[in-house]
């Protein structure tokens, strides 16, 4: 199984990076980009037996800075090839 | 009294912070390693500049869990004063010592200049020999010192008189002009609610003798050792009491 774990600063807190990128997609050209936001995105590898609640611990506790950061948690089963099964 | 001068892996002012404690300040001096709990009878403690751990993830993050700070935590519920400095202050902020945040920048560059810093209180064992309002000249050096909480925090440390310095001009106005970073209401460091955990993104070790350009950083110091000598003073007074209280 796979976490994913996706990590971006909260809606009240301004994002610079995010700022520039949009403003440089503007300048290139592109049209119809209103914001543009940037995070990071975390792949968690899982052994059997991990649970959704130890990997939304790692995210609220190490992954995250709470007092800008925001996360969400999505569990993907792992698709293993046919031959292996 | 000694002072203790934490190394992470990524530290670079570890060195500075020591010999401005040692050299300039003349007093006795210790690195600390991180992979250690023992603070080796420290009367303070300084986590220097750098890039601990590479500021993997995020600016302090991986730091505030390295075996040191279990103790620097510890020695900071018990009183002991702390002071953490740029990457220091990141790490405090991280390990929850201290409120809020420091982000990339708001110019988004990494800025390495003189500022000047205007002391708003004087109510700490960092800043107890200078004046209020006093004005300091040293560097800034950092690519995340942009400092971050939110409005009801931030009236907090306003009320409880926690904002050490603010980036002012040189005659002490805290203007936008003179906030190289984009930090909030200025602020360049605060203390704890204990008000001994200090965090200033300025660098006070590199401007710490007249050769440097400024020796104003010594000055915080200075202040550190003389509230620690005042305390030792204090302690000697309180265990004479007892002694005599006991004959």
């Amino acid at each position: 199984m796979k976490a994913l774990v996706h990590v971006a600063l909260k809606k009240t807190v301004l994002d610079p990076q995010g700022q520039t990128i949009c403003r440089s997609l503007a300048s290139m050209g592109y049209s119809g980009i209103r914001d543009v936001r940037q995070g990071k995105y975390f792949e968690i590898e899982l052994e059997n037996g991990a649970t959704a609640e130890q990997v939304e611990k790692i995210a609220r506790e190490v992954l995250t800075n709470p007092v800008i950061e925001e996360f969400t948690c999505d569990l993907e089963e792992s698709g293993r090839p046919e031959a292996d099964r | 009294m000694k002072f203790g001068v934490v190394i992470f892996p990524g530290s670079n002012c570890d060195h500075d912070a020591f010999y401005a404690l040692s050299h300039n300040l003349g007093k006795n001096t210790v690195f600390l390693w991180h992979q250690s709990e023992d603070l080796e009878g420290s009367d303070a403690i300084i986590l220097p500049g750098g890039f601990a751990y590479g500021d993997y993830l995020r600016t302090g993050a991986i730091a505030r869990f390295a075996p040191v700070m279990r103790s620097v935590r510890r020695f900071a519920d018990s009183g002991g004063p702390v002071m953490g400095i740029c990457n220091g202050f990141q790490i405090l902020v991280e390990a929850g010592l201290l409120p809020g945040a420091l982000m990339r920048n708001r110019g988004l560059r990494f800025i390495c200049r003189a500022v000047y810093l205007r002391t708003e209180t004087t109510d700490t064992p960092f800043t107890s020999d200078l004046r209020p309002g006093q004005v300091l000249a040293m560097p800034i050096a950092h690519g995340e010192g942009c400092y971050y909480a939110d409005a009801g925090t931030l009236d907090q440390l306003e009320r409880d008189d926690r904002i050490v310095f603010r980036y002012a001009t040189p005659t002490g106005e805290p203007t936008e002009e003179a906030n190289p970073n984009g930090s909030m209401r200025n602020i360049a460091g605060i203390v704890s609610e204990g008000r001994n955990v200090l965090g200033m993104m300025p660098h006070p070790e590199r401007a710490s003798d007249p050769l440097m350009g400024s020796a104003d950083g010594l000055r915080i110091f200075a202040s550190l050792a003389s509230w620690l000598a005042q305390g030792a003073c204090q302690e000697a007074v309180r265990l004479a009491g007892l002694v005599r209280h006991t004959l």
